[in-house]
């Protein structure tokens, strides 16, 4: 028994800053591990202690984390579509070129139409009496566009073509990649001014914490979607003017990075609340000690601890944001033809005959709604399967 | 707690100083302003400059936009008919903006009105059920399908909604292949299965009194649907979420322990104390109540006060802009306070300071 070893799990400095369940204690622990150990895990021999029992595992919170997120159904399911949909939009073009070739050869772009024409055959038929007799005409309209519009799905398109000619299915994957970047610009840029501002008004209080608490305030009373109309209203104005680098492609780039500007009060709240009562802890009077300077006890010391609750409100801002998103590119403030948002297929409804259009063709608009909807579950799932696993007082 | 109040106030007046600021900037910078969208074809650029000095927004300078909020704020308290004016439309003749949103108001509200009440009656017990039957089949089929709601945008539930029930949607032709048209079985389900979708705006009757609108009930039917499972999610989240720290307490347990009721337990003990948070969110959806739902409205063609902003926005008409907006912002923040209030009144341990 005196040659037992016992396995230690070092925690790294990585897995003990995107933990909260110990905070003061572990922080001192990180630096050793900063310094001296790079490796995860190494094998030091136990002479004096009693040895542990064999089924006993040390786990590292970050394990724990990982395990309880996937233990939880909902949370896998959640993960699942939002992969599938960035598989969707980023690779799935890809695969779709190889698999439809188009009429080029190279697949259906997402800017280009089906020009293969289109004949349109209506007839229509009048009956009518003459001298006590009936009589039936037939008359057949043929129509010709240049543009093979709103075909029904065949080999060649697979969920068909708009009304302007474009592959919906080519447009559903481009689409995607719009919605989910400029979701994810504007959830990175929320956080990270949220960040800032609720850490340094943490951090400081008094007089600075005041301004800033009150520069929330104003922004929260901003309403939210009258002022994007008016944003997009400007932009609009500013694009038919020339002005700076805005079009109809970057357009909803500014407006996304405009909604960041006005939404990170949430997060700095969460920051500030979370480091007020962290600054007050053992292992900040530790970190004063040691001298360092104020940049790196907030960013270092104290914004680590509050990353647990920052991811669960990332994951979550994600589905908000692209909601957000869709709705300005349904109102027609988003990305201009030829590219496409997921949101600017489904403003359809908003075009003239566009319901008659949208009820006759419901495969135009339904698959773009319903990835919204994936996208928006999937990272709502993933939020708050984080929530319950890095809630240090879930039990399961 | 008086005292505290009138902190608050004066805190609040400053803060729509700051908001009308921002707004009014804004609107301002728009450079195809409301005399640029409303010009004919072949206005001469010096007459629409004099329209625009007339209508005071024709300095765009940085002072000429200081003094235009000065003039807008000056115009914003001046009355008529000892009603306020909150200033005048630019857009709609001159009518004061006041009257303008009074006019759109009664749609919004009761619409809003009827879909919160829904939202509680419906959001409240299944939140319960969620919360006694943790981690049941029962527990993630609510979860999921409240999830679900929350996660719809609304354009595009609305517009499912209106393909689905509205007029010449699909339940309409399925009605049709079933029974004759005009038909009295036609009649009898299409009652309840199909409505109208294209607003309150008949040529015959004016919708403004609070009457008219309750005898155009059938145009709100489904925009008070799709507006009440929107907003279940959260409600009912929230409810669950309460109730499970409730039901973890001691008391719970000590209800238990001398062999109470589980009915008892839940309804008597546990519910009440989850009422705390719910009647202080009251207070918090006042600006819900009042705002409209912008896109609901304008897919169902409800002329609500949602539909006349996104009008009245895209056509740059600023006195309506700023007063739309200013009235939105005095609401939440009449909600943040009420809120803060109701919190004190209903939990003793909380003071105001």
């Amino acid at each position: 028994m005196e040659n037992e070893s016992r396995k230690v799990v070092f925690l790294t400095a990585q897995e003990v800053k995107t933990t909260k369940l110990y905070p003061k204690e572990k922080e001192e622990e990180t630096l050793l591990v900063n310094e001296e150990i790079e490796e995860e895990e190494e094998i030091i021999p136990v002479e004096d202690e009693a040895p542990l029992d064999k089924t006993l595992k040390l786990m590292s919170p970050t394990r724990m984390v990982v395990r309880r997120f996937f233990r939880s159904k909902l949370s896998v399911i959640g993960l699942v579509m939002v992969i599938g949909l960035f598989l969707f939009s980023f690779v799935g073009p890809y695969i779709y070129h190889a698999i439809v070739p188009g009429l080029d050869g190279d697949g259906w772009q997402q800017d280009e139409k089906d020009e293969s024409g289109k004949w349109e055959q209506t007839t229509s038929e009048y009956t009518y009496t003459l001298n006590g007799k009936e009589y039936t005409v037939y008359q057949t309209l043929e129509k010709y566009e240049k543009d093979n519009v709103l075909a029904k799905p065949s080999k060649l398109h697979p969920l068909g073509t708009d009304k302007s000619g474009y592959d919906v299915l080519s447009r559903l994957m481009y689409g995607g990649r719009v919605s989910l970047i400029v979701s994810f610009l504007a959830v990175f840029i929320i956080t990270a001014l949220g960040i800032i501002a609720g850490g340094i008004a943490g951090y400081f209080g008094g007089f600075i914490d005041n301004v800033i608490m009150r520069i929330c305030d104003i922004l929260m009373c901003l309403p939210g979607i009258p002022i994007l109309l008016i944003v997009g209203v400007l932009l609009n104005g500013w694009i038919s003017k020339g002005l700076f680098f805005i079009s109809g492609e970057t357009r909803i780039y500014f407006l996304m990075i405009f909604i960041s500007c006005i939404s990170w009060p949430g997060t700095a709240r969460l920051v500030r609340g979370q480091i007020l009562s962290l600054r007050e802890q053992e292992y900040m009077v530790a970190a004063e000690a040691m001298g360092y300077s104020t940049f790196r006890k907030i960013f270092k010391h104290l914004i680590p601890n509050v990353m647990p609750q920052l991811i669960v409100q990332m994951t979550l801002g994600l589905g908000s944001m692209i909601i957000y998103e869709s709705t300005l590119s349904y109102l027609g403030f988003g990305v201009k033809a030829p590219n496409t948002a997921w949101g600017t297929i489904l403003n359809l409804f908003e075009e003239a005959n566009g319901f008659e259009i949208a009820m006759a063709n419901p495969l135009i608009w339904v698959p773009a709604g319903l990835c919204i909807v994936i996208a928006v579950l999937g990272f709502n799932f993933v939020g708050d399967g984080l929530r319950d696993a890095l809630d240090p007082k879930s039990r399961r | 707690m008086f005292k505290y109040i009138l902190k608050r106030i004066g805190l609040s007046i400053l803060i729509l100083v700051a908001v009308s600021l921002i707004i009014y900037f804004l609107v301002r910078l728009m450079p195809v302003d409301f005399v640029a969208a409303n010009a004919g074809m072949n206005s001469e650029p010096e007459t629409l400059d004099k329209i625009r000095e007339q209508l005071g927004i024709g300095d765009n300078s940085f002072k000429g936009i200081i003094k235009g909020y000065f003039d807008w704020l000056g115009n914003l308290f001046e009355f008529e008919d000892g009603f306020i004016t909150l200033g005048r439309s630019f857009k709609l003749n001159n009518q004061p903006v006041s009257r303008v949103i009074l006019q759109g108001l009664p749609v919004s509200f009761v619409v809003a009105l009827i879909a919160t009440v829904f939202e509680f009656l419906i959001a409240i017990p299944l939140g319960i059920t969620a919360a006694t039957h943790q981690y049941s089949f029962r527990d993630y089929f609510i979860t999921v399908l409240v999830m679900i709601g929350i996660s719809l945008p609304s354009f595009f539930f609305a517009n499912i909604f209106k393909a689905a029930f509205g007029t010449g949607g699909i339940m309409e032709s399925i009605l049709e292949k079933i029974f004759q048209e005009g038909s009295g079985a036609y009649e009898f389900f299409s009652s309840f299965l199909v409505f109208p979708v294209s607003g309150t705006t008949d040529a015959s009757q004016s919708t403004t009194g609070i009457m008219d609108v309750f005898s155009n009930l059938r145009y709100y039917i489904l925009p008070i649907f799709t507006i009440t499972i929107l907003s279940l999610g959260g409600r009912m989240r929230m409810t669950r979420t309460n109730m499970l720290e409730v039901l973890n307490s001691d008391y719970i347990r000590t209800a238990r322990a001398k062999g109470l009721k589980e009915s008892k337990v839940i309804y008597k003990h546990a519910f009440r104390n989850t009422l705390i948070p719910l009647v202080t969110t009251l207070a918090g959806l006042i600006p819900a109540l009042f705002s409209g739902a912008i896109i609901t409205e304008k897919i169902f063609g409800l002329d609500g006060i949602g539909t006349t902003a996104l009008n009245l926005t895209n056509n740059g008409d600023i006195p309506f802009i700023m007063g739309y907006n200013m009235f939105l912002a005095t609401l939440s923040v009449i909600g943040i306070l009420m809120s803060d209030i109701m919190y004190a009144i209903v939990d003793p341990r909380v003071k105001l300071k």
